[in-house]
């Protein structure tokens, strides 16, 4: 994502993050391999939400998210992943908007 | 007399079919065919993904790799930049003169030996299985600063006999199929299998993200998928048989700019 916009002024932002997204389905020897699949994505810009994806099991490994958000002041991006074991991935981007 | 005749003529029809045979093995027919890079065979708009270093997704590995790289293992061993500092320079070109001959045991090296080398006797830290994150991490990160560079690897004096034994099994026959490595990749380039097309076999782009994965894997990892698709005994990952076909498929395209990580279907 740019780290400054012009207010008003619609920016593109594009993420990708590393994770297998186990469906479930697949095998692991004889067994099934249980179920690890990011299951949301969520984006907060200036301390409110402004994306949340549910995201199912056909999602491929290591998800890409790609989405417009409008600037209107400087504030932080805050990008959350949350998995199935509960882990909870959070990164930060600055925004400055001039 | 007449016998005989019929002896002669039988010699030189065997003798022909045998030229036939392995004409396609001989050096002319390769030069006589330049080889493309693999990303040539992708759609333009996989090769438009490749190219981005968002949509590559090869591209988190190498991320991860810079930072095993340059920070500290825990435990108080150095980390590799504490010997290695501005890899960006110091590293270049490693990853294109390897497999190389590790002078000390005579053996054939890749760069997924030099690494472990390096951590059991610099780091004294245990070595990485082929196919972890973190040797591919590594192992993508110390490639992709060799990016542009050609392949150059030497199969001279020592390493002549691991190049030997590497074009001995490129034209060996293996396999339920019974199918050499040359039948596709030198005679076959350009033709359709199951849906896909036949490349040149130019290790450049490796380790690669490739598609049917989905994750990134080794070189030696593609040289097993092909021998499973021609029903043949596998090869163990960082054996000598893959070591040396990885010498021989480098240096046939050696000059080739190294692409990785690739995206590989």
């Amino acid at each position: 994502m740019p780290a400054t916009a012009q207010a008003g002024e619609t920016i593109k932002i594009r993420t990708a993050i590393q994770h297998p997204m186990i469906t479930g389905h697949t095998d692991a020897g004889p067994n099934v391999a249980p179920r690890k699949i990011i299951h949301t994505f969520a984006v907060a810009y200036l301390d409110a939400e402004v994306l949340r994806i549910d995201v199912a099991p056909g999602i491929a490994a290591n998800p890409f998210f790609a989405f417009n958000l409008r600037a209107r002041s400087s504030g932080d991006v805050v990008f959350t992943w949350i998995d199935d074991t509960g882990e909870v991935i959070v990164e930060t981007r600055q925004l400055t908007v001039t | 007399m007449g016998g005989l005749r019929v002896l002669c003529i039988a010699i030189v029809l065997i003798h022909s079919h045998t030229i036939g045979a392995f004409a396609a093995d001989g050096p002319l027919r390769v030069e006589a065919q330049p080889l493309r890079s693999a990303s040539e065979f992708l759609s333009p708009a996989l090769r438009a993904e490749q190219a981005d270093p968002i949509r590559n997704r090869g591209m988190l590995w190498v991320e991860q790799g810079e930072r095993l790289f340059t920070q500290p293992p825990p435990g108080g061993a150095p980390s590799c930049a504490t010997c290695h500092a501005r890899a960006e320079t110091s590293m270049r070109g490693v990853a294109a003169r390897l497999p190389a001959v590790d002078a000390a045991s005579g053996q054939l090296v890749n760069l997924e030996g030099r690494v472990n080398e390096c951590r059991i006797v610099r780091q004294s830290l245990p070595p990485l299985d082929y196919e972890t994150d973190e040797l591919l991490a590594l192992t993508a990160y110390l490639t992709a600063l060799s990016n542009g560079e050609p392949l150059a690897v030497s199969i001279d004096g020592p390493a002549s006999a691991f190049y030997a034994y590497g074009q001995q099994l490129w034209n060996e026959r293996q396999g339920q199929l019974n199918v050499a490595c040359t039948q596709c990749h030198d005679q076959s380039v350009g033709r359709k299998l199951r849906g896909d097309t036949i490349s040149s076999a130019v290790p450049t782009g490796y380790p690669a993200y490739r598609l049917e994965w989905q994750t990134l894997g080794s070189l030696h990892r593609r040289l097993r998928a092909c021998q499973l698709g021609v029903r043949a005994q596998l090869f163990e990952l960082g054996s000598r048989e893959y070591l040396a076909l990885e010498l021989y498929l480098k240096s046939r395209a050696r000059r080739h700019p190294i692409d990785a990580p690739a995206l590989r279907r």
